[in-house]
């Protein structure tokens, strides 16, 4: 004859219910929201229709061209520009500054990085000078620039250059930081040399905070570059939208301001594939 | 080669960790060292290894290490230590890239390294595929694969479950097996202790000094019979009563701190 206990885990639901006379019911779910999804449809959908909305009020006389344009009136304007081949000549002259200025900026900002994140004295004095220098909006050095530099494209490359390398240097220090020091401990418990630590575990392990400093940096060179060009240049998409401004040629400002947004969008890819190849291991 | 802790004695700031700690690992011995909560073990072993210089006394090996050894004094840490964005064969290689040995002997080093804790099909995944018994194994296949004389464990299974445990502590019992490497064991679980260790250092409350040392009466190949059970079970009693009073002080001394 089976024990009291036996019969109790056997016992199903149903036959509780039949027994005490209650009914049974679910345990109510209580886990939902808080898990945003990464669904990307949404959000192309929803830019369709915005563009759509835009082109419609334009269409229908909703809204003055002159202070709005209709997004075909803008598209009209890039195809105009690229087949006058101006569009070329602005946006590479942009693209050489920031090429120019990011490439220099990132590296002087690696190094200091670096020697901030290994070594006493160099955090001493590099975080004291960062801290004082970092908070100063770079493009209001451009006048001093200028004056040290001349007028031609070193001040506007030195500008993108300063606002890249402070926010490269603070990247690159704080992804040293991070590193797991149980890491740096292995690798001196089988007496692996300095440098091998420095390219095997510290630069490895710095890198996802570095990559996330090129996508701060990346912005800061192109609100640089347009600021820096509407201050003091004759080509560049900085000058050309000051210049449609100016003239009251809206449709080519906005083809000005589409073009820097889909830099802005390229070079965000260009991180998302860098990333994808550099830190697969996450 | 032996390993010998000289009078070792360290703090933190104002805080006394260890306090004249002496003993000698001698060549191919294993030894625990089991102690309260605090007392200075993973302290005492990063001493003995090399990584933290002490305040007072010193770590020093007597003897030549063996003649393949590339590495004699060799870490297994308790959180494994691996390099996430390395496989687990880059991991294992990660400590011999910097070594005199050409290419064809690295690979001939790690193979075997990586079939003596079982990863050969494992040897191209990543540590964040791996279980955490399976994070450990590289980490031990990391320490052999550079022939170490002596192996300095921090609590190597804490971070597992009981079943992995189980079987990692087999490995280490096959590893240890023929004598050829000594250890140095650090743990707080007494039954690791007195199934691996040939002597089990006691160290007492902060500041640690050596309050006993007890001898296991038994060749590790014995510890795994039934008969042994009830005379491990005695002996970790025996230890658990070394210091059962003074972890209850330092739990306390813990949640009051």
């Amino acid at each position: 004859m089976p024990s009291v206990r036996f019969k109790m885990l056997e016992r199903a639901p149903s036959q509780d219910a039949q027994q005490d006379g209650s009914v049974a019911r679910p345990v109510a779910f209580r886990g939902a929201g808080f898990m945003p999804g990464g669904g990307r449809a949404s959000g192309w959908i929803a830019l369709a229709l915005a563009i759509a909305l835009w082109q419609l009020a334009g269409s229908a006389g909703w809204v003055n061209p002159l202070f709005l344009p209709a997004p075909s009136a803008i598209a009209v304007a890039i195809y105009k520009l690229a087949v006058s081949g101006a569009l070329w000549q602005h946006v590479s002259a942009s693209v050489v500054r920031i090429g120019s200025g990011w490439l220099i900026g990132t590296m002087a900002g690696v190094i200091v990085g670096f020697a901030i994140g290994l070594s006493t004295l160099a955090r001493g004095v590099g975080i004291t000078f960062i801290s004082a220098l970092f908070p100063i909006p770079k493009i209001a050095l451009l006048p001093l620039l200028i004056l040290w530099l001349g007028i031609g494209e070193e001040p506007k490359i030195a500008t993108i250059a300063l606002g890249v390398f402070f926010s490269t240097a603070i990247s690159v220090y704080s992804g040293v930081d991070a590193v797991p020091r149980n890491l740096i401990r292995m690798a001196q418990s089988f007496n692996v040399p300095f440098h091998a630590i420095v390219i095997r575990v510290i630069w490895p392990g710095a890198l996802p905070s570095i990559l996330a400093g090129f996508r701060i940096t990346a912005s800061v060179a192109l609100l640089l570059v347009v600021s820096a060009e509407m201050i003091g240049a004759q080509f560049g998409i900085g000058a050309f939208v000051l210049q449609a401004g100016n003239l009251m040629q809206t449709d080519q400002l906005l083809a000005g301001v589409v073009i820097l947004s889909l830099f802005g969008l390229a070079v965000g890819k260009a991180i998302n594939v860098l990333e994808a190849r550099l830190l697969h291991w996450r | 080669m032996d390993l010998i802790a000289d009078h070792i004695s360290h703090r933190f700031g104002g805080l006394d960790v260890l306090d004249r700690v002496s003993f000698t690992v001698a060549s191919g011995e294993v030894v625990a060292i089991v102690g309260p909560s605090g007392c200075g073990k993973s302290t005492l072993l990063s001493i003995l290894g090399g990584l933290l210089r002490p305040s007072e006394g010193r770590a020093e090996l007597r003897g030549a290490p063996p003649d393949n050894s590339l590495n004699p004094l060799t870490f297994v840490f308790q959180d494994f230590a691996l390099l996430p964005w390395c496989t687990v064969e880059a991991n294992v290689a990660f400590p011999l890239v910097h070594t005199a040995l050409d290419a064809a002997a690295r690979q001939a080093v790690v193979d075997d390294a990586l079939r003596r804790t079982g990863l050969s099909d494992f040897r191209g995944a990543y540590p964040k595929q791996l279980s955490g018994g399976m994070r450990q194994r590289v980490g031990i296949a990391r320490a052999l694969a550079v022939r170490p004389a002596i192996l300095l464990m921090d609590e190597p299974l804490s971070a597992l479950d009981s079943q992995t445990r189980e079987l990692l502590m087999e490995d280490f019992v096959r590893l240890l097996a023929d004598g050829a490497m000594g250890a140095v064991y650090v743990t707080h679980n007494l039954e690791e202790a007195v199934r691996l260790a040939d002597r089990v250092v006691v160290l007492s409350r902060r500041p640690g000094r050596v309050r006993e040392v007890v001898s296991i009466p038994m060749t590790r190949a014995e510890r795994g019979g039934i008969d042994a059970r009830g005379k491990l079970l005695t002996l970790q009693n025996q230890l658990w009563s070394l210091i059962r009073e003074e972890a209850i002080d330092a739990e306390r001394e813990v949640q009051n701190a």
